[in-house]
């Protein structure tokens, strides 16, 4: 039953882009990447764990789904909203939506979650939510994002795929 | 005369629409070719032709022409009488005003009129008639690309050849090209229709003339096209650029002063346009018009003019921030900016054309006087609002320009900002002219203002400049520049005092304080002012040498007060040199150069040793002769050092040894090479080196350290191998004779070389560490000269060299056997009766090597091979004899000898397992033993490395060796097919991974196109080889370097063929490695490999899918970030496979 509720919660938000939702979102200039200064004296064997801007950089990139924009230009993400505990295998996300009552929030929370499901190691529990006070239907954005049978069920719709998988084309943007 | 049926037959090849482009071309050279040799004429071809070229069918018609006219370009170097070219180019010309045939009649027209008089040319009536027909019956911007194009370029063509044909049509002519050019947009005509228009403007020069009525009308068709905005990114196919039309657009601009009224406010107005490209090309317009226009048509301009570029570089500079680095003592702000630099060079022009009228404007300027008045405020630069930054910086700049123009105005803006600037500098009108001894009472520095400062080292740099400058141009120093004397006078007191009491502030704390770096650069700037034409009283030049030096020799602390120092003084020397100001070297050889060159030796304890020697090699590089003298102190001191290490045990010393010979092996020796130094300074190095450890008798504990007598033989073999066959025969002569002087290396077995070496000495293991100090420094000092020669210098004594180093080296003293190497590969084989110039051949001397026997204490004698085999019971012993046989084989591989096949041979079958040592239970005594024998088999497998790797130590490029062209390629494709027979046969796991060892070494350093030939057999060896050494952390290395031929291989387009069909395999290793947990860029290389794999075809690499995902999950949590950050992109990759 939970199942097709949530194929049809997601596919609804599909649906209703007929116009843009934000048809003129503000743009904010990327920030320059850091370069990380190589350690002085290289010890083969020791740990880098897991850090902020490493996730931050897996997530900067991709493409907001309705703008020609990535998620760092349009500040839905910034590096201080990634929390992250590597010895507890533990992220917290947090992103701003561009407008309150932007349908598009549950598609750009599936491509975070798909976008780390792909990079991180399988250890992490990766936790995704509206910032509080950003969005409309918070509470139900961010139950639809954290609840493991729905977004499955949401990846099985090719269509969800398909838009998911352009957003995070490694095309777009900085590719390395 | 030819038949007419061939030119019948190709006329109507040429002519029939239906045949190729191919075949028309042929048929068009075939009868070129008929009337180049004289078979045909040009009226048999006109008279054969005839239908074709009247015919009313069009196309015919146009064909026709057109094979006439395309014949006649073919035949521009052919003489032609002038009848034929008459009724030619008549024909041609009535034919312009047949539009269907335009085509022929242009070429046509164009291979006539670019004749010249030797081959027959057109004549003037002739070429009156063409440009008639051509104003009357061509409407140019109505036609195709390629039409118009030829139009242009006939218009070209009769402005540039003919001009006194055109001239009596000049206001035709003006007008038509008016007409012709309006609207043009394509690239190649315009650069043609530019150039055109600068023709015409060369031809009516006159105010009253055709031009000067329609000037307005033809500059506003050009001025349409400025800027220049040329979307065309791919210049490949076209050949011009934005560059060409630009510059071709500006020689149009400026063709004529008559276009003055209307291009300078035009540019003008572009100035202020939003679009860098448009300023930078504006001023660049601006500049080279106004040299064309004249000082009198741009004198109305002026206000404007100066106006706008004052607003120009005001913003222009926003962006510029200063940067007070001792790189930039030369020029004070990086990076460059294109609009600056364009202002700044416009602005010169402009002053020095109206140089009253603009040094009125400028310094009766209301901003500039603003700042000067209220210069003394300016006075830390950080406490400056950045806004006032950038006002000093642009007013500095454009009073610097202004005075750089002349003498005259040099004088009058020094004149006009002198009040200001002295108030600021606090120097007193009294303490100008009143004779204070200078230091007597020194400025405060705190008082001094930044922007002063800057302003003064911005002019008197500009008044350097130009001084220098105009000396050069006249060589009357007295003449010109004896007006600035009086704008100097007493001045260059306050100012020199005003930058000394910068430098002597105590607090050097700060790093890159911007007052000191102006103090610096403001004193460099004396110092570089011609010798006679800076009146102050004393020596200003030594004192400002004498204060850099201590700021040299006292502040090493500071790092960047040092290098700036150190910088403005390899300036002063530089500029001396580059300026001819020969009355400086002395005092700069006096104060600077003997100076450092004495701090070498000093005990003196405040300045660090490594400063010292930078300090003296920075100074030597500025000239030759500062470069003799540092290289006397270097040697003296290091004589000095040495002598006392030899004889006492001087720690300190030693470390400073080391220091120096460093330094004059890596930077001095180089240098002299380089600048045409002689040969005598390294042989002279080397000859008291020798003497020097000739005379010692008793050698110290010091000298015996590693570090001491490695830099010794790097600077002994740097300098031999930089001296000429001459010198090197001198050098070897006398080392040979303290050799031979030794009682160590006896005399008897010195002379008679063939006698067996006794094995007795040989077996003690410490032997090496026994042998008398003395005696291994002359042993080294002889192996690095050995080392160092020409292929064609003279060895008195190979043989007995030979022998001794073989007796050396197999006490393992690896200089010995790199000298062996090194003679092995320079010494010339034996030729067909002749005698060979040294006293022993290539062939003589390999016989010695390998036959020449030891005696062992009641055995029979043996030979090297025999102990390489193992025939002693001594592992050291054959250790050393393997790494020894490996140097000599690389001397015989780079020059390509056959024997290096026998040591190989050597090498291999120590991998073959010795009897019944893999089957029984093993004794520990036979383990110990078999541990020794895997440690030998490392060796023996190691050798390839030294075999082909490329070596510092000998057999480099800077010693001379003999090199057979790829020599590796074919030292590869040999050993290939051993080694795959050789894998087949092993069984032992111990020796199989020696083989793989070996192998790899040879695979690693072999060139990458050889290794791409043998990609299919390659492989699966390789493949091999990975999985072996990822079993642990011993061949790490190897691993990498395998892995990177592997990712060689994937890059390239044949090898990846052969990838394709070992896809799986190579997944599997591949995998394997990116889990390796001992070396990072195995694993980071591993996952670019498997990421380059994803890009094959799909058929192959698909089914690989799931297992190369399931891997690369598990490198998702890699310690190393830079490894989890390719697995992401590797996983992207693989899992978008469909």
């Amino acid at each position: 039953m939970r199942e097709g509720k949530g194929k049809q919660a997601l596919a609804l938000s599909i649906k209703m882009v007929s116009g843009l939702i934000n048809a003129n979102p503000v743009v904010y200039e990327k920030k320059e990447r850091r370069v990380r200064s190589a350690p002085a004296n290289v010890d083969e064997y020791a740990v880098e764990p897991i850090d902020q801007l490493e996730i931050f950089d897996h997530l900067r990139d991709i493409k907001d789904p309705e703008h020609p924009y990535s998620l760092e230009e349009l500040k839905v993400i910034s590096e201080d909203a990634i929390e992250v505990d590597d010895s507890n295998s533990y992220v917290r996300i947090t992103f701003t939506p561009t407008v309150e009552h932007c349908s598009m929030a549950t598609i750009i929370g599936l491509c975070l979650r798909v976008k780390l499901m792909r990079s991180l190691p399988s250890r992490y529990k990766v936790d995704i939510r509206i910032a509080p006070g950003s969005h409309a239907t918070e509470a139900a954005v961010n139950k639809q994002l954290n609840d493991k049978e729905r977004v499955a069920a949401a990846l099985e719709n090719p269509n969800l795929v398909e838009m998911v998988d352009e957003c995070l084309a490694p095309t777009y943007g900085f590719s390395n | 005369m030819a038949e007419p049926t061939e030119l019948t037959r190709h006329v109507e090849a040429y002519i029939d629409t239906s045949r190729s482009p191919a075949q028309q071309a042929a048929a068009l050279e075939a009868i070129a070719s008929l009337l180049k040799s004289g078979r045909l004429t040009i009226e048999a071809m006109v008279r054969e032709m005839g239908l074709y070229l009247t015919t009313t069918d069009a196309i015919i018609r146009a064909k026709g022409i057109l094979l006439l006219a395309e014949v006649l370009s073919c035949l521009s170097s052919n003489p032609l009488d002038k009848i034929t070219i008459h009724s030619l180019i008549t024909f041609f010309t009535e034919r312009l005003a047949d539009w269907k045939a335009l085509r022929g009649a242009l070429v046509g027209c164009l291979a006539l009129m670019r004749r010249n008089d030797q081959v027959g040319r057109v004549t003037l009536d002739d070429a009156k008639a063409v440009l008639e027909s051509f104003l009357e019956s061509l409407h140019v911007q109505s036609l195709g690309q390629h039409d118009r194009k030829l139009c242009f370029e006939l218009l070209e063509c009769l402005l540039e050849n003919y001009s006194d044909a055109v001239i009596p049509l000049g206001n035709q002519v003006i007008d038509g090209l008016c007409e012709s050019i309006d609207m043009e947009k394509d690239p190649e005509c315009l650069m043609l229709a530019f150039h055109i228009v600068k023709l015409a403007a060369q031809l009516f020069p006159d105010p009253d003339g055709p031009l000067a009525c329609v000037a307005e009308e033809l500059f506003e068709i050009l001025g349409h096209y400025f800027p220049i905005h040329f979307t065309h990114q791919k210049a490949e196919d076209l050949n011009i650029t934005r560059d060409n039309l630009s510059s071709s657009l500006m020689l149009a601009f400026s063709s004529t002063p008559l276009f003055e009224p209307f291009a300078v406010p035009l540019l003008l107005e572009k100035l202020s346009s939003d679009l860098p490209s448009a300023k930078v090309d504006a001023l660049k317009y601006l500049n080279h018009c106004s040299l064309k226009y004249g000082p009198e048509r741009m004198a109305k301009h002026a206000e404007a003019i100066w106006r706008l570029l004052k607003d120009t570089i005001l913003l222009s500079l926003r962006e510029l921030i200063l940067s007070f680095s001792p790189e930039s003592l030369d020029t004070l702000e990086t990076p460059r900016n294109e609009i600056a630099d364009g202002a700044l060079t416009f602005l010169e022009t402009a002053v020095a054309q109206n140089n009253d009228l603009f040094l009125n404007l400028i310094l009766g300027d209301a901003d500039v006087n603003l700042i000067i008045q209220s210069i003394s405020s300016y006075k830390s630069y950080t406490e400056i609002s950045s806004e006032m930054k950038e006002r000093v910086h642009a007013v500095g700049r454009i009073l610097a320009v202004s005075a750089k123009t002349s003498i005259a105005s040099c004088n009058r803006v020094f004149g006009s900002i002198r009040p200001c600037l002295l108030e600021a500098l606090g120097i007193s009108v009294r303490d100008l002219y009143g004779n204070h001894p200078h230091g007597h009472e020194h400025v405060d520095s705190e008082e001094i203002s930044f922007g002063a400062l800057f302003l003064s080292v911005l002019l008197l740099e500009a008044s350097r400049d130009l001084i220098v400058g105009s000396e050069k141009a006249t060589f009357l120093p007295n003449s010109g520049p004896e007006a600035s004397h009086s704008i100097f006078q007493g001045f260059a007191t306050g100012f020199e005092r005003a930058f000394i009491s910068t430098m002597s502030r105590n607090n050097y704390t700060e790093v890159s304080n911007p007052h000191v770096f102006l103090g610096v650069k403001g004193l460099q700037i004396f110092a570089t002012f011609p010798g006679g034409l800076l009146p102050i009283q004393g020596s200003l030049f030594e004192d400002i040498l004498t204060m850099l030096v201590s700021v040299v020799t006292q502040n090493c602390k500071n790092e960047w007060l040092w290098t700036l120092a150190m910088k403005a003084l390899v300036n002063i020397g530089s500029y001396i040199f580059k300026y001819h100001q020969p009355e400086k070297g002395p005092s700069f050889m006096a104060i600077v150069v003997e100076k450092i060159s004495s701090l070498l030796t000093s005990t003196e304890l405040g300045m660090p040793y490594p400063l010292k020697l930078e300090a003296a090699s920075n100074v030597g590089m500025i000239e030759m002769n500062y470069m003799l003298r540092i290289v006397r102190g270097v040697e003296e001191a290091l004589f000095t050092n040495l002598s006392e290490i030899y004889t006492q045990v001087n720690i300190k010393s030693a470390e400073e040894t080391v220091q120096l010979l460093h330094c004059y092996s890596t930077k001095i020796l180089p240098w002299m090479q380089e600048s045409g130094g002689t040969e005598q300074v390294p042989m002279q190095f080397v000859a008291a080196l020798l003497s020097q450890i000739e005379g010692c008798n008793d050698l110290s504990s010091v000298a015996e350290e590693k570090g001491i007598m490695d830099a010794t033989m790097e600077a002994v073999k740097f300098a031999v191998g930089s001296c000429s066959e001459a010198s090197q025969n001198i050098i070897v002569e006398k080392t040979c004779s303290i050799l031979s002087s030794s009682s160590y290396f006896s005399v008897d077995e010195y002379s008679f070389p063939t006698l067996p070496i006794e094995m007795e000495g040989l077996l003690s293991t410490n032997e090496l560490e026994s042998m008398p100090a003395k005696e291994k420094w002359v042993l080294s000092l002889f192996a690095s000269v050995i080392i160092a020669l020409h292929p064609t210098t003279h060895i008195s004594n190979v043989r007995a060299a030979i022998h001794l180093f073989m007796r050396t080296f197999l006490k393992g003293h690896i200089p010995s056997a790199q000298a062996l190497g090194s003679i092995v590969n320079k010494l010339c084989p034996r030729q067909n009766g002749e005698r060979v110039p040294s006293d022993c051949s290539l062939e003589e001397a390999i016989d010695l090597i390998f036959n020449l026997s030891m005696r062992y204490p009641g055995k029979s004698k043996i030979t090297l091979s025999d102990i390489c085999h193992a025939a002693s019971t001594n592992k050291s012993l054959q250790i050393s004899a393997l790494v020894g046989l490996a140097w000599i084989g690389k001397g015989l591989l780079m020059r390509g000898h056959d024997k290096v096949k026998d040591i190989t041979m050597i090498f291999l079958e120590c991998f073959l397992p010795t009897d019944g040592m893999s089957s029984k239970q093993a004794s520990p005594e036979e383990e110990q033993d078999q541990n020794l024998h895997s440690s030998v088999m490392k060796y023996a497998a190691d050798s390839f490395r030294i075999l082909m790797s490329d070596s510092e130590d000998c057999l480099n490029r800077r010693f001379h060796p003999i090199i057979r062209p790829l020599y590796k390629q074919r030292f590869f494709s040999i050993m290939l097919p051993i080694f795959q027979s050789l894998f087949v046969k092993c069984d032992s796991s111990l020796t199989r991974s020696l083989l793989y060892r070996a192998f790899a070494h040879v695979v690693c350093e072999a060139p990458l196109i050889a290794v791409l030939g043998e990609a299919k057999k390659l492989i699966p060896l390789l493949v091999d080889a990975i999985l072996i050494f990822s079993k642990d952390d011993a061949g790490k290395d190897l691993m990498y370097s395998l892995l990177l031929v592997l990712s060689g291989i994937l890059m390239d387009k044949n090898g990846q063929d052969a990838v394709i069909d070992n896809a799986s395999m190579i997944i599997n290793c591949l995998i394997s490695s990116i889990t390796y947990p001992h070396m990072m860029p195995v694993r980071e290389t591993g996952l670019q490999c498997l990421f380059a794999m994803s890009t094959l075809p799909h058929t192959r690499v698909y089914p690989l899918r799931t297992q190369v995902l399931q891997a690369i999950a598990r490198v998702l949590d890699d310690p190393k970030r830079v490894v989890r950050l390719e697995a992401v992109r590797c996983r992207q990759a693989w899992s978008f496979l469909c």
